[in-house]
């Protein structure tokens, strides 16, 4: 830090002597260079390193050889891969319009002028994003507990029949109302910031011509913040195709629902830690990191094109 | 990992006679003699320990008053698969592997694939194998080589609960036909009630139990390997589980979640099919039940049979790496065998011995415990470790056929096919990844 404020006074210094345009020019790079350094080392470099190794094969009798891709051309027809992508993508299909909607409808109320306490609840909506996935999993892995969790005592109380949250065909809405309960406060703060940039003036012609505050909400404001709701779209379904640590940690809770390829990166890790499939692991998280990138791509298209009609 | 959650040293209750009657006991044996006697290192040297096992750093203390040149740190990289994780990561980066770890007799042949084990053969006294149980050696050498001593063990018996099998009129089955018979009985006369857990969810139990009905699923020559997963062994087994968990008369509950341990305390699941470190493990994990736990002997698949099988257990083996391999095998060798820290581990953590001599002694394994109604738990489970038959072998990638058990077992279970199905997708998935990994299947 000490080198790059120095240089920053050099700058600053010389910038009304000769030579002063190289300088100029460097600045910018100069201050990103803190970004760069990290950027470079903890992104590019691991990139580098993971992609050399999804081009070898180590295995445990016969040692290592260059395979080019043949690790991708195994990935690409693996049954288990794409299982894991059809889970994930049925897992976005319900968490993701869950999460947004609620975030903007909490985001609109907020920025009403209906509620007391605003900056006490938005605050509270935003806390669990505080909280690490570690932990929310952890905590609501407790919440759903068979025998001893409070949703199943309060079941017993009643004596109704209690929820299995782990189940076949539960044990995705429950990660799914996790993911809710972590991400829902951060998508809202966005959500906030765009409503809060939208000029007053706006409301004031708005009542002009006789919205109610629901109508304003409804046709101004939302139309007005369609970019930033495709934003967290588009973060939430990257984010979503990463789930790793949720199914990871239930997986001791509901080992006999959650399988060690229960999404991309489970099994991803799976390959590498319990396998010793390091180099076709590489394979398999490139390859997501493609099914990411074309699926965004594919979102980004069908919205443009439906925007610009 | 079967010892996952043995945490911080689940204790049994042991009165101060007891332990003074098994000081006793060590002072009247001077006939073991030690495994580190007339091996002294000349210069100093400093080694490090990895190991999850509570206490050990108490047993490397003394070893190093006993041996002042020897400086000893001790690490606990995680327990179980973590742990494997990181030796493996080690030894793949070729630095940071230590000088000893801890290794579970389930893990040996995969460091060995990976020719990570130091041989001790040469430099154990040869006269030392005589001390260990039989299987507990075999399991640990090839040959005259040597690749860990034996420091605990897990031989297999049954844990049940007297109050719930006396109300349904039960006693504990000595063959696996009257083990069904009375699951069913239990299940027609109080539906919601289970007569065990069927540990379907730990890769490790499955082999365990298979084990015992003379299942041999891998059996390695050089890079040759014999895979047998799916035999009928196997499907007879699977089938005799799949009709109980039919019908509802086990539960499938994870194993070693709190669940698990709760079904367990309020008489949910009346039983468990586990091995010597169960006791004090369930010991120190009920609340409600105390005094109404019994252990019984592993039932039999023909009646009058003594066929039993280990579950889990561990060794202390040598790095390969290491660059002290004299002093690094007189610290194994001390920490897993020295007579009075066995006694130690015994007493204070309660690992199952594996030395012959305390196996016999009367005054440890005929401990009463008040948890067990009185009972002498530990001479149920010292006559089970005579039982168990040494010629079962790992695969050279244990970890990855106990995942794949693990996941085709849950999917049989959530209804994809029936367990003998799963046992065919596991051999199918594992001979396609041992030829993967380089060796000729056969």
């Amino acid at each position: 830090m000490a080198d790059i404020t120095a240089a920053a006074t050099a700058v600053a210094r010389r910038s009304t002597g000769a030579g002063s345009d190289i300088w100029r020019k460097l600045a910018p790079y100069l201050f990103l260079l803190p970004f760069l350094i990290v950027f470079i080392g903890f992104l590019v470099v691991p990139l580098v390193y993971a992609f050399n190794l999804s081009v070898w094969k180590t295995t445990l009798v016969g040692g290592t050889h260059f395979v080019g891709f043949d690790n991708y051309a195994k990935a690409i027809v693996d049954a288990k891969f794409w299982g894991g992508v059809l889970t994930l993508l049925k897992f976005a299909a319900m968490q993701i319009p869950v999460m947004l909607a609620l975030a903007l409808l909490f985001a609109l109320i907020l920025d009403s002028d209906m509620v007391y306490l605003k900056s006490f609840f938005r605050i509270s909506f935003f806390i669990p994003y505080a909280v690490p996935t570690v932990i929310a999993t952890l905590l609501w892995g407790y919440l759903y507990s068979p025998s001893y969790g409070p949703a199943a005592q309060i079941a017993a109380a009643l004596n109704i029949q209690r929820i299995d949250f782990f189940q076949p065909n539960t044990i995705l809405p429950s990660i799914a109302n996790i993911a809710v309960w972590e991400y829902m406060g951060y998508n809202m703060i966005i959500y906030f910031a765009a409503l809060q940039a939208i000029p007053q003036d706006l409301e004031e012609a708005s009542v002009v011509d006789g919205a109610g505050a629901f109508a304003h909400a409804i046709y101004v404001k939302l139309p007005l913040i369609v970019p930033t709701i495709m934003v967290t779209i588009i973060f939430s379904i990257i984010g979503t195709l990463q789930l790793f640590a949720e199914p990871y940690l239930l997986y001791n809770l509901a080992r006999s629902i959650i399988s060690s390829y229960f999404t991309p990166n489970f099994y991803a890790y799976t390959l590498a830690f319990v396998a010793q499939q390091y180099n076709y692991s590489a394979a398999i998280s490139f390859l997501l990191g493609a099914v990411t990138a074309v699926i965004s791509y594919v979102f980004m298209l069908l919205t443009s094109r439906r925007s610009a009609r | 990992m079967t010892k996952d959650t043995l945490n911080n040293g689940f204790r049994l209750p042991l009165s101060r006679r007891t332990f003074l009657q098994g000081a006793a006991a060590t002072a009247a044996i001077p006939a073991i003699g030690t495994l580190t006697q007339g091996a002294r290192a000349d210069d100093a040297v400093e080694l490090t320990l990895w190991a999850w096992t509570p206490h050990t750093q108490d047993v490397i203390n003394r070893f190093m008053q006993k041996n002042p040149n020897i400086k000893v740190n001790y690490q606990n990289v995680g327990q179980g698969a973590p742990h494997y994780q990181k030796l493996r990561d080690a030894l793949t980066a070729g630095t940071g592997a230590p000088d000893v770890a801890q290794m579970e007799f389930n893990s040996i042949s995969s460091f060995r694939a990976l020719k990570g084990l130091a041989d001790l053969g040469p430099l154990l006294p040869p006269d030392v194998k005589d001390r260990f149980v039989d299987w507990t050696w075999k399991a640990v050498s090839d040959g005259n080589s040597v690749y860990g001593v034996p420091w605990d063990s897990g031989p297999m018996g049954m844990l049940y609960r007297q109050d719930v099998f006396d109300s349904a009129g039960l006693k504990a089955p000595a063959t696996w036909d009257e083990f069904a018979d009375q699951a069913m009985t239990l299940a027609q006369k109080t539906p919601g009630k289970f007569y065990t857990n069927f540990g379907a969810s730990d890769g490790g139990w499955i082999c365990a139990t298979l084990a015992q009905k003379g299942w041999r699923p891998f059996k390695l020559d050089g890079t040759n390997l014999q895979i047998a997963i799916n035999d009928q062994i196997a499907k007879d087994w699977a089938n005799y589980w799949q009709k109980l968990v039919d019908a509802k008369a086990v539960s499938t509950r994870p194993l070693w979640t709190a669940d698990f341990f709760t079904d367990f305390d309020n008489g949910t699941t009346a039983s468990w099919i586990t091995a010597a470190w169960g006791p004090a493990l369930i010991s120190g994990s009920m609340k409600n039940s105390v005094g109404k736990w019994r252990a019984a002997g592993m039932p039999q698949w023909k009646a009058g049979d003594k066929v039993d099988s280990n579950w889990g257990g561990s060794t202390m083996a040598v790095m390969a790496p290491s660059q002290h391999q004299k002093e690094a095998a007189m610290l194994a060798a001390y920490v897993a065998s020295d007579p009075d820290e066995a006694r130690f581990w015994n007493q204070t953590v309660f690992l199952f011995p594996v030395e012959k001599a305390l196996l016999s002694d009367a005054a440890l394994m005929g401990t009463k415990y008040d948890f067990y109604g009185g009972q002498p738990v530990n001479q149920v489970f010292a006559e089970m470790a005579s039982e168990v038959d040494p010629s079962f072998q790992f695969a050279p990638f244990q970890d990855n056929v106990n995942s794949h058990l693990q996941d085709e077992f849950a999917a049989a279970l959530g209804g994809n096919g029936k367990i003998a199905d799963a046992f065919d997708r596991v051999q199918d998935a594992i001979v396609a990844y041992a030829k993967d990994q380089g060796y000729t299947v056969s």
